[in-house]
């Protein structure tokens, strides 16, 4: 069978080393007990209410342990709750309630995936193909939004460079265009003129290569939730969080750099490459400081947002030469 | 009958109870506000919901206070104008409040922070503008005021609450204009809008 269903995905063969629940539990009461101490602070006691772990309702995806350099960030998950309400998915809607609210409509059996543009042969693969292409892993990334504040999700994929290698690109291709799903009569906001529809993004070949280039489809050891970009999303830790494209449908490998959505809609504000980056100001806002979620109190001053979101070391060389303040 | 319906009705306004029901109406959004803040109400981001509910309250406040006049004279009330004082000192508070969580959330209350945000950026330095503008009008929101400037002096100092609509809605203008999100924007500058609109008429006709 081509498209396999949920509880197909549920019997698959589960490797001893995943991250269990009780892995989970243990980085909550780690919490529980930094919240007694005081060390986290702020107003909210409460906050050590909302639970880190998936609650179940969705079908587990089993992952193994990851060896790529900077996967496994040492930072506190955010809180399921609030990893899966607090949500930019524009089609959805402009609040970030809006997806949670909404996104239950959004059909993600079947889901094919294309792959077109400077390849040998254009490919359409249904999502279980593609989730075959690689060995899914938990990766636990730092989440940056550029509107300046930040997450740590447990995400389960693989590296995209596996579909790439499957793709088999020609010499000509430069960039991969990623092109998500824009179905007006699922998606409420799709034919506003907030965006130009369907949400497009991009990365130049060597981004997308990156080992930590993370091709997603779970988050919290469970298949991911429609409104964070089921089935099948793109996560990429060292850049401003709307680089991650949701819901995708088509990747597309081109010679020129793709038109951006965020870039397409306001150019001066949000760059092509959008790497996090403390130094280089949003125009209405500083990036330098950032408010962890779940974290840090209300009244806690902001943390200090680190250079390619604390992933320098893995990727900054991608960048050298570079006028990273002009290639904002 | 039907006049004695309409009588009753604007009896309310001048019963002793009406002033203190209007200020508790004010008071309300900020009394649930800080409720919602302790108990975790307010989602993932407490410090982003409550600069934004001060904002839009500070807006609404500012809707009721400059509806008062043409109301008033429509339909013949002079009875409104005894809120029109409390809706303003009442906007006055919900942008001190939206102004404290820019500081204190966002700026962590460093005021060498807050201050060179406010000259870099023109949708902070709009904001700021409109709640400067303010200050005049708050600190002459008492009789004694009144009698000391006189009425005309008094009443072209409250104008600036003209300035204030227009920098309230630029400066919420300027905030969504990156997401080419107005559908907000565009509800508050039509009716503040129109409520200018008609004080430039009534000017015109009293020429």
């Amino acid at each position: 069978m081509l498209i396999r269903t949920a509880s197909d995905v549920t019997t698959r063969d589960l490797p001893s080393d995943i991250t269990t629940k009780s892995a989970y539990l243990n980085r909550r009461q780690w919490m529980q007990q930094s919240m007694a101490l005081g060390l986290l602070g702020g107003v909210g006691q409460a906050w050590a209410n909302p639970s880190i772990v998936a609650p179940g309702k969705l079908p587990a995806l089993a992952s193994k342990h990851t060896d790529i350099d900077g996967a496994m960030a040492a930072d506190v998950p955010t809180a399921y709750t609030y990893a899966s309400t607090y949500n930019n998915f524009y089609e959805f809607g402009t609040d970030k309630a809006d997806p949670m609210r909404s996104a239950h409509t959004l059909k993600t059996k079947p889901w094919t995936l294309e792959i077109e543009g400077l390849v040998k042969k254009p490919l359409r693969l249904g999502l279980e193909e593609v989730m075959k292409l690689g060995a899914m892993e938990e990766r636990i990334y730092r989440m940056r939004c550029v509107e300046g504040w930040s997450m740590v999700i447990p995400w389960i994929g693989f590296s995209l460079s596996a579909l790439i290698k499957h793709a088999d690109p020609l010499g000509s291709a430069k960039f991969v265009e990623f092109v998500t799903l824009a179905d007006p009569k699922t998606m409420p906001f799709v034919g506003s003129r907030i965006l130009e529809w369907p949400y497009v993004e991009g990365l130049r070949m060597d981004e997308a290569m990156h080992p930590l280039t993370l091709l997603t489809f779970g988050m919290y050891g469970e298949i991911l939730p429609n409104q964070n970009g089921a089935p099948l999303r793109l996560t990429v830790p060292w850049k401003y969080g709307f680089k991650n494209a949701k819901s995708l449908v088509k990747i597309r490998f081109t010679e020129k750099q793709p038109a951006t959505a965020w870039n397409k809609a306001a150019a001066q504000e949000y760059g092509f490459y959008s790497n996090v980056n403390p130094n280089v100001d949003h125009p209405r806002w500083s990036q330098a400081t950032e408010r962890r979620i779940g974290e840090d109190g209300l009244f806690n001053k902001k943390r200090k947002t680190l250079m390619f979101n604390g992933y320098e070391s893995q990727v900054a060389s991608l960048y050298s030469g570079m006028d990273l303040s002009k290639n904002f | 009958m039907h006049l004695q319906v309409g009588m009753n009705w604007r009896t309310l306004f001048v019963s002793p109870w009406a002033k203190p029901v209007v200020m508790f109406l004010m008071a309300l959004p900020a009394v649930w506000l800080v409720y919602a803040a302790f108990n975790d109400l307010l989602g993932a981001n407490p410090a982003e919901a409550l600069t934004r509910s001060t904002g839009d309250w500070t807006l609404r406040a500012l809707c009721l206070v400059l509806v008062i006049t043409p109301l008033r004279v429509l339909t013949g009330t002079p009875a409104l104008q005894r809120f029109r004082r409390i809706l303003g000192v009442g906007t006055f508070i919900y942008a001190c409040l939206h102004m404290l969580c820019y500081a204190w959330f966002d700026q962590g209350l460093d005021f060498n922070d807050i201050w060179r945000d406010i000259l870099k950026r023109p949708f902070i330095w709009l904001g700021f503008s409109g709640l400067v503008c303010m200050l005049p009008m708050a600190a002459t929101s008492f009789n004694a005021a009144i009698r000391y400037l006189g009425v005309k002096r008094w009443q072209m100092l409250h104008r600036l609450v003209y300035a204030v609509a227009v920098l309230a809605v630029l400066h919420f203008f300027w905030m969504r204009a990156g997401k080419n999100n107005f559908a907000e924007v565009a509800v508050y500058a039509a009716i503040l809008g129109s409520l200018l609109g008609w004080r430039v008429r009534q000017a015109l006709k009293s020429r």
